[in-house]
C-alpha cells in the first residue's frame, strides 16, 4: 500500500528514465534485468514480482497504467507501464518474455490489484497464464471458446488477408461476400469433428465467498446469487454482474464482460493507422472527439510531427466540449439509477444536443466524429463556429452547470443516498489503477493533462478538482467541478485561437510509422485513455492495444460495493460512469 | 290517386318482423365479412401503431442516439412510443440498437422470445443490420436477422434521431398494412420461439446443429462450399 510505503527519497524526474531505473533495480536484484533500452526494461520472468514490489514500495511507482502483451511470433512479450502518482511524467515500461508454448508469467495482482482484469484480458486474448492470479478465467470471450484471438496465427472466420487494404477491394464490383467466402456461410468456424449435437457448455462458475460475520439482526437471511444483466436498464449497456447477496446486502460482485466485445484490437491490427481513427470513435461513444485526440497524439509521437497551432486549439476545444457533455450526461444517468427516471437526464441532454450540433457542423457527424488526423484535424471549423461556441461557453453551459448542481447536488434524498456510499480510499484507488474522476474523487490529484501534458494543455490555467472521502458524493461533485474547469479552458482557448493552417504537411491517408513502440495517453472524461501501438515499419500497426479507463475502473467495483445494499450497488456502478463500448472494446 | 295507393302498403309496417328488419336496416351496418374485417384491421392497426412500447434495450453506440430520440428535441412521444419498458414482457418493439455479439446472441434471442405478440423488431444501424464496421470481427454476428426476423432496417452508423424516427414511421406503415387474417399471432396453436443459439467453440445456431456436425466431419465437402475471390483479368466479362 502506498500509505505504508517508506518515505520517497528521490522525487526528482530522472526516475522516469529507464536507464536510471534499471541501475536501481540492478543494485537490488543484480540478475533481474536482461536488457535496457529506451523502449523499456526487459526483466527475467522469475524476478518480475520482486522487482515490481521493489518499484512499488521503494521507488514509489505506485500506479500500474497498463498491462498488455505482444505476440512476436517466436515468443510472447508481456508489457507493463508504471508511473508514480506523485512524480508524474511519462510511464516506464517493463517487459517480460515468455516462450510460445505453454506461456506463463507471474501475476502482479499481489502488488497491483489493478492488474486483475487486465491480466485476465491478456490470458483471454493471447493465452498467457498468470501464475498466482486469483481468478484466471476468460473475461471477454466465453469459457469454451476455441482459440486465442490476438495471437498472430489466429484467423477469424471472415479472414481475408493479413493486412488492409485487401486485394479484393480494389476492383470495384468484383466482390465476394464474406458469408460466401466462409465455408460455414456465416461468421463462425468450428474445429474438425465437432459433435455439435452432443456439445455441453462448461458450467458457469459462481463466486465463492467466505462466511461472513454473524448477522447483526435476528432475521435469518439467506445467501443468494443474483444474476444482473446483460439486459437491464441500469447496467449502462450490456454489462452483466453476478452478485452474491446476503439478504439485501452485497457480499461480492463479479462483473461478467464481453457482451459488446467487438474485436477492436484484432481489427485494428489489420487496419491501416488512419483506418483505426473511425474505430476509436466507437470505443467510448460519448467522447469520440477525445478518443480521436488520444489516438492522434500517440501516433504523432511516433511520427515525430506536431500539428499547427490552430489545429491544437481546435483539438482542445473539441476535447473540452466533449468532457462537458460527457459529464452532464453521466450525472443524468446517475440520477436515472437513483430512481429519478429520465427528467434530470433530459435537462442534461438539452445542452448536449447543442454541442453535438457544433460537432456535426464541423466533422459531419453528431457522435462518430472521426475528426482528428495525424498532424492536425480533418477540416477547419465553420465560420460561425467560434461565435456559436462562445455563446454556448459564456451563456448556456455555465448556467446549465449551476442549474444541475443546484437541483441535483443539494437534493436531500440524493445526499442521503450518496454520502459515505461506495467509498474507495486513496491508497486503494491508486492500487486498483482507477483513473479519471473516480481516482480524483478519492483525493488523488492526478490528471494526465498536468502529469504528462499533451497537446497544448500546459498553456491553460485550470485546476484539478479532487474529493476528500472518495464516496459517491465526491465522484458526483468532482464531475461538476470538472465541468466548470472545462468551461474555463474553453473560454481561454476561444480567446486565444489563432488563424492559420489546420494540417502539418499534406493530407496522407496511409502514413508510414517508423519502427518502434509508443504508449500514448490522454485524460479522457472517463479517465486515462491509453493507446499502446507497436510499429514494424509497415503501413499497419503490428500491435494495437487500448487501455480503456472504464474497463480498469470496473476492477474496483467489488471493493466499492461490498457491504452496501443492492440498490446502492446500482448507483455506485453509475458513479463510475462506464461505457460498454470501451469496457469490452 | 292510384299511384299513392300502390305505394302506401310498402311503406307501412304491418308486422313485428317487418319492424325489426327495418330497425336492423336503419341502425346496423351490414355487408360482406371481409369488409368487416377490414374495418376491424383499421381499428386494431390504428391503436397498435400509435402505442408501440419499445423495449429499453441498448447494445452499443446506437442506444445513445435512441436516448436522444426520446429526449426533448426529437421527442419520440409524438408517435406514442415514449414508454420504454425495461422488461420484454411489456414491450411490443425491440429496437436492436447496436452490435450484436456472439456472446450476446443467446440473450437477444431469449429477449425476443419473451416478448408478447404482436412484436416487431427494428434493426437500428449498420451493426444490427449486417455487422457494420465490426463485421469482420470474430465475436460479431453479421446482422441480427441471422437470429430473429427483422421488420425494418435503419442504415447509419449511428443513424441520426431523424433516421430512427423515419424508420419507426416505416414500421407504422407496415403495421397499417397488416390484417388479422394473416398475422402470425392469430393462428391456431402455440407459436414456437426462436431456438437460442449455443455458445460452443463458436456460436452454434440451434437450428443448424446437425448440419454443423455433418460438415465438421467432412472437411472436403466443407472446403468446397467456400467461394474464392477471383480477380478478373482485362477483357474478362463480369458475371
Amino acid at each position: 500500500m502506498a500509505a505504508n510505503a517508506p518515505a520517497v527519497t528521490e522525487t526528482q524526474m530522472p526516475l522516469n528514465d529507464p536507464q536510471v531505473v534499471a541501475e536501481k533495480i540492478k543494485t537490488q536484484y543484480p540478475d533481474a534485468v536482461e536488457a535496457v533500452s529506451a523502449q523499456g526494461i526487459v526483466l527475467k520472468k522469475d524476478r518480475l514480482l520482486d522487482v515490481a514490489r521493489y518499484l512499488h514500495d521503494t521507488l514509489a511507482f505506485d500506479y500500474l497504467n497498463n498491462v498488455t502483451s505482444v505476440d512476436w511470433q517466436d515468443h510472447f512479450e508481456v508489457v507493463y507501464h508504471l508511473t508514480s502518482i506523485d512524480r508524474g511524467g511519462a510511464p516506464i515500461t517493463l517487459k517480460v518474455n515468455t516462450a510460445r508454448d505453454n506461456p506463463s508469467v507471474p501475476s502482479l495482482v499481489p502488488v497491483y490489484r489493478g492488474a486483475d482484469f487486465q491480466e485476465r484480458e491478456v490470458y483471454d486474448m493471447m493465452g498467457i497464464r498468470f501464475e498466482g492470479h486469483p481468478n484466471l478465467r476468460r473475461i471477454l470471450m466465453w469459457e469454451g471458446f476455441e482459440g486465442y484471438p490476438l495471437r498472430k496465427d489466429y484467423k477469424e472466420p471472415y479472414y481475408e488477408e493479413e493486412k488492409k487494404p485487401f486485394g479484393s477491394r480494389w476492383d470495384q464490383g468484383y466482390h465476394v461476400f464474406a458469408e460466401d467466402r466462409n465455408p460455414w456461410h456465416d461468421n463462425v468456424q468450428y474445429p474438425a469433428h465437432l459433435d455439435a449435437l452432443a456439445y455441453k457448455p462448461p458450467r458457469e462458475s459462481v463466486p465463492v465467498i467466505e462466511a461472513t460475520q454473524a448477522a447483526t439482526t435476528r432475521l435469518r437471511t439467506d445467501k443468494i446469487i443474483l444474476n444482473f444483466g446483460p439486459q437491464h436498464p441500469s447496467t449502462h449497456g450490456v454489462l452483466r454482474l453476478k452478485v452474491t447477496l446476503e439478504g439485501e446486502t452485497v457480499r461480492a460482485v463479479e462483473p461478467v464482460l464481453g457482451y459488446l466485445h467487438r474485436n477492436h484490437e484484432k481489427i485494428g491490427e489489420r487496419n491501416t493507422y488512419l483506418g483505426n481513427m473511425p474505430f476509436t470513435d466507437r470505443l467510448d461513444y460519448f467522447t469520440s472527439m477525445a478518443n480521436n485526440l488520444a489516438y492522434a497524439i500517440t501516433v504523432e509521437k511516433m511520427l515525430g510531427i506536431k500539428p499547427p497551432e490552430r489545429a491544437e486549439y481546435i483539438r482542445v476545444i473539441m476535447a473540452e466540449l466533449t468532457r462537458w457533455q460527457n459529464h452532464a450526461a453521466a450525472l443524468g444517468f446517475l440520477y436515472n439509477d437513483l430512481g429519478a427516471f429520465y427528467t434530470p437526464l433530459i435537462y442534461a441532454l438539452e445542452e448536449r444536443e447543442l454541442i453535438l450540433d457544433l460537432f456535426e457542423a464541423t466533422a459531419g457527424s453528431r457522435m462518430m466524429c472521426n475528426y482528428m488526423r495525424f498532424g492536425g484535424v480533418a477540416r477547419d471549423v465553420t465560420d460561425d463556429f467560434i461565435d456559436k461556441c462562445k455563446y454556448l461557453v459564456n451563456e448556456r453551459l455555465p448556467r446549465r452547470t449551476d442549474e444541475l448542481e443546484a437541483y441535483m447536488a443539494k437534493n436531500e434524498l440524493f445526499l442521503a443516498r450518496s454520502k459515505n456510499i461506495g467509498i474507495l480510499p486513496r491508497d486503494l484507488a491508486i492500487n486498483y489503477s482507477t483513473a479519471g474522476p473516480v481516482l480524483r474523487a478519492s483525493g488523488v490529484k492526478y490528471d494526465v493533462r498536468r502529469a504528462e501534458p499533451y497537446s497544448i494543455y500546459d498553456r491553460f490555467e485550470f485546476d484539478i478538482p479532487t474529493g476528500t472521502v472518495g464516496d459517491l458524493y465526491d465522484r458526483f461533485m468532482v464531475r461538476i467541478a470538472e465541468m466548470r474547469q472545462s468551461i474555463k479552458i474553453l473560454k481561454q482557448a476561444l480567446e486565444q485561437i489563432p488563424p492559420g493552417d489546420i494540417m502539418t504537411g499534406k493530407k496522407n491517408y496511409q502514413v508510414r510509422v517508423p519502427k518502434g513502440e509508443m504508449y500514448g495517453r490522454a485524460e479522457n472524461p472517463k479517465g486515462e485513455l491509453g493507446f499502446y501501438v507497436v510499429s514494424d515499419g509497415s503501413a499497419n500497426p503490428y500491435r494495437y492495444h487500448v487501455r480503456a479507463p472504464s474497463f480498469i475502473n470496473l476492477t474496483a467495483l467489488n471493493q466499492m460495493c461490498v457491504g452496501h445494499k443492492i440498490a446502492d450497488m446500482i448507483v455506485i456502478l453509475g458513479s463510475i460512469d462506464i461505457v460498454m463500448g470501451e469496457v469490452d472494446r | 290517386m292510384s299511384q299513392e295507393q300502390s305505394q302506401t302498403p310498402s311503406s307501412l309496417i304491418t308486422s313485428e318482423e317487418e319492424w325489426l328488419a327495418d330497425q336492423v336496416r336503419r341502425s346496423v351496418w351490414t355487408g360482406p365479412l371481409s369488409k368487416f374485417i377490414d374495418l376491424l384491421d383499421l381499428i386494431y392497426n390504428w391503436g397498435r401503431r400509435n402505442s408501440i412500447w419499445p423495449m429499453g434495450f441498448g447494445l452499443a453506440c446506437c442506444a445513445i442516439e435512441m436516448i436522444c430520440t426520446s429526449a426533448t428535441r426529437f421527442d419520440i412521444a409524438r408517435f406514442g412510443m415514449e414508454l420504454f419498458r425495461a422488461t420484454p414482457r411489456q414491450a411490443d418493439l425491440m429496437i436492436v440498437a447496436g452490435t450484436v455479439t456472439k456472446k450476446m446472441a443467446p440473450a437477444v434471442v431469449r429477449l425476443y422470445n419473451q416478448m408478447a405478440e404482436p412484436k416487431y423488431v427494428v434493426a437500428m444501424g449498420a451493426c444490427a443490420s449486417g455487422g457494420g464496421p465490426f463485421k469482420e470481427g470474430y465475436n460479431v454476428v453479421s446482422g441480427v436477422d441471422k437470429l430473429i426476423p427483422v421488420d425494418v432496417y435503419i442504415p447509419g452508423c449511428p443513424p441520426t434521431p431523424q433516421a430512427l424516427l423515419y424508420g419507426l414511421m416505416q414500421l407504422q406503415k407496415k403495421i397499417d398494412r397488416q390484417s388479422i387474417r394473416d398475422v402470425p399471432w392469430y393462428r391456431k396453436g402455440i407459436s414456437e420461439g426462436v431456438p437460442e443459439p449455443i455458445l460452443g467453440p463458436d456460436l452454434m445456431d440451434a437450428r443448424r446443429l446437425e448440419e454443423i456436425t455433418a460438415l465438421a466431419a467432412n472437411p472436403e465437402q466443407l472446403a468446397a462450399r467456400a467461394v474464392q475471390f477471383h480477380k478478373p483479368t482485362k477483357g474478362e466479362k463480369k458475371e
